[in-house]
């Protein structure tokens, strides 16, 4: 159970280009369809909690269903304290398989590219692939800024938020504050501003 | 000292890295320029990388900025195992209390705010990254803007253009790919430079 589990993150991290979102039609067919570890609405409440949560969803993903998986499917050979920790080493296996592929594959780009970085021709290639980034970077806010304000219609609530998104990028542009303030700002304020309308909701409902 | 700052800068970036691999950019962009672990250039070089190698963004700049800050593997170690920490104590204190919360929580007005405000920072995120990009170092002459402003059309091109013919709509989702699209400009920037 634990090697498979490996393998199938292994095959997830190996196989999908450009991160996240590209992972999560992989996974749903190795673990819901093909594995069955997990059902259809387990795994969408994953993808919610995975994406709620901080860090990288695909990892994020492997942490639940190994969790989920060590949990249910403790093998009867295991007892004591190994049965106990069979969902923790479950949760390893599969964190293990979604990083280590990646890892090392950058790991020898990193080693090549530092010998190899200040040859005429790559320097070339790279002056012509950076601006490309900086667009590939961009180009997703207008489908994002679109899928925002979802559950509720753009229009509700979405400019007093853009403009806090607005200023938020000036701030880190401009004044060179950490992302890090700007979380934890938005997630006060987003506290905050719930309670006062929850508040105000209540009152008007009192009357 | 420098495996310290590394693994305390990438536990930073592990727990308050949000809405996924673009907005971990920024976090990891800020914390790298800040301590000097790389110029402009190098991070684009690697976000660059990170975007035609399979795996997470997240992951793939953090074993690449630890190995370029320490020239050590040891390096990508520690900033990679910092970067998943966060999200192992938090992701398993969910499962934990999954079966309670699952019903309740998903309907819970705070939690459902705090996304969307989060959704909206993120776009803030994205856009400082973007734009603290735009440095001599990357733009260095018209050809950089050319390069910029095609690969952004040709990004969000299949948002606009919905044809009737599965064959059109194919090729312009295929031109999208970002994959192919650092490609092109590889190639480009090589005629063009060498």
């Amino acid at each position: 159970m634990l090697l498979q589990l490996f393998w199938t993150y292994m095959k997830v991290g190996t196989f999908t280009l450009g991160g996240g979102y590209a992972m999560l039609p992989l996974i749903q067919r190795e673990v819901v369809d093909y594995r069955k570890w997990i059902d259809e609405t387990e795994f969408l409440n994953m993808i919610a909690l995975a994406q709620a949560a901080p860090g990288i969803i695909a990892v994020n993903s492997a942490i639940f269903i190994g969790y989920q998986v060590g949990a249910r499917h403790v093998p009867t050979s295991c007892s004591g304290l190994l049965s106990r920790m069979y969902p923790y080493l479950a949760v390893c296996a599969a964190v293990l398989g979604a990083v280590l592929p990646s890892f090392i594959i950058i790991l020898a780009i990193a080693m090549v590219f530092q010998e190899y970085s200040d040859l005429p021709a790559i320097e070339a290639v790279m002056k012509g692939v950076r601006p490309a980034v900086v667009a590939l970077i961009a180009a997703p806010l207008l489908r994002m800024t679109m899928k925002a304000n979802n559950p509720k219609p753009f229009r509700e609530g979405g400019l007093p938020l853009l403009s806090w998104a607005l200023l938020s990028a000036m701030l880190i542009w401009l004044l060179h504050v950490s992302p890090v303030y700007i979380i934890v700002a938005t997630i006060v304020l987003a506290l905050v501003f719930t309670y006062l309308g929850e508040r105000q909701r209540k009152t008007k409902t009192d009357e | 000292m420098l495996y310290l700052q590394l693994f305390l800068s990438f536990f930073k970036i592990g727990l308050f890295g949000f809405g996924g691999g673009l907005a971990i950019i920024s976090l990891i962009q800020h914390e790298v320029l800040a301590y000097g672990w790389m110029t402009e250039k190098e991070f684009v070089d690697i976000v660059a990388i990170s975007q035609v190698t399979p795996g997470p963004i997240g992951v793939n700049c953090a074993t690449y900025v630890g190995y370029t800050a320490t020239h050590s593997v040891w390096g990508s170690v520690l900033a990679t195992g910092a970067l998943v920490l966060p999200s192992l104590i938090i992701m398993l204190a969910l499962c934990k209390v999954y079966f309670v919360l699952s019903t309740k929580f998903a309907d819970n007005v705070y939690f459902q705010n705090t996304l969307r405000y989060l959704r909206f920072a993120v776009l803030g995120l994205i856009a400082a990254a973007a734009l603290l990009l735009i440095t001599p170092a990357t733009f260095i002459d018209t050809y950089s803007i050319i390069f910029f402003a095609a690969v952004f059309v040709l990004t969000i091109l299949p948002q606009f253009i919905h044809s009737k013919q599965p064959v059109v709509q194919k090729v312009i989702s295929l031109l999208s790919h970002p994959i192919l699209l650092i490609i092109f400009a590889g190639i480009a920037g090589y005629c063009i430079y060498s």
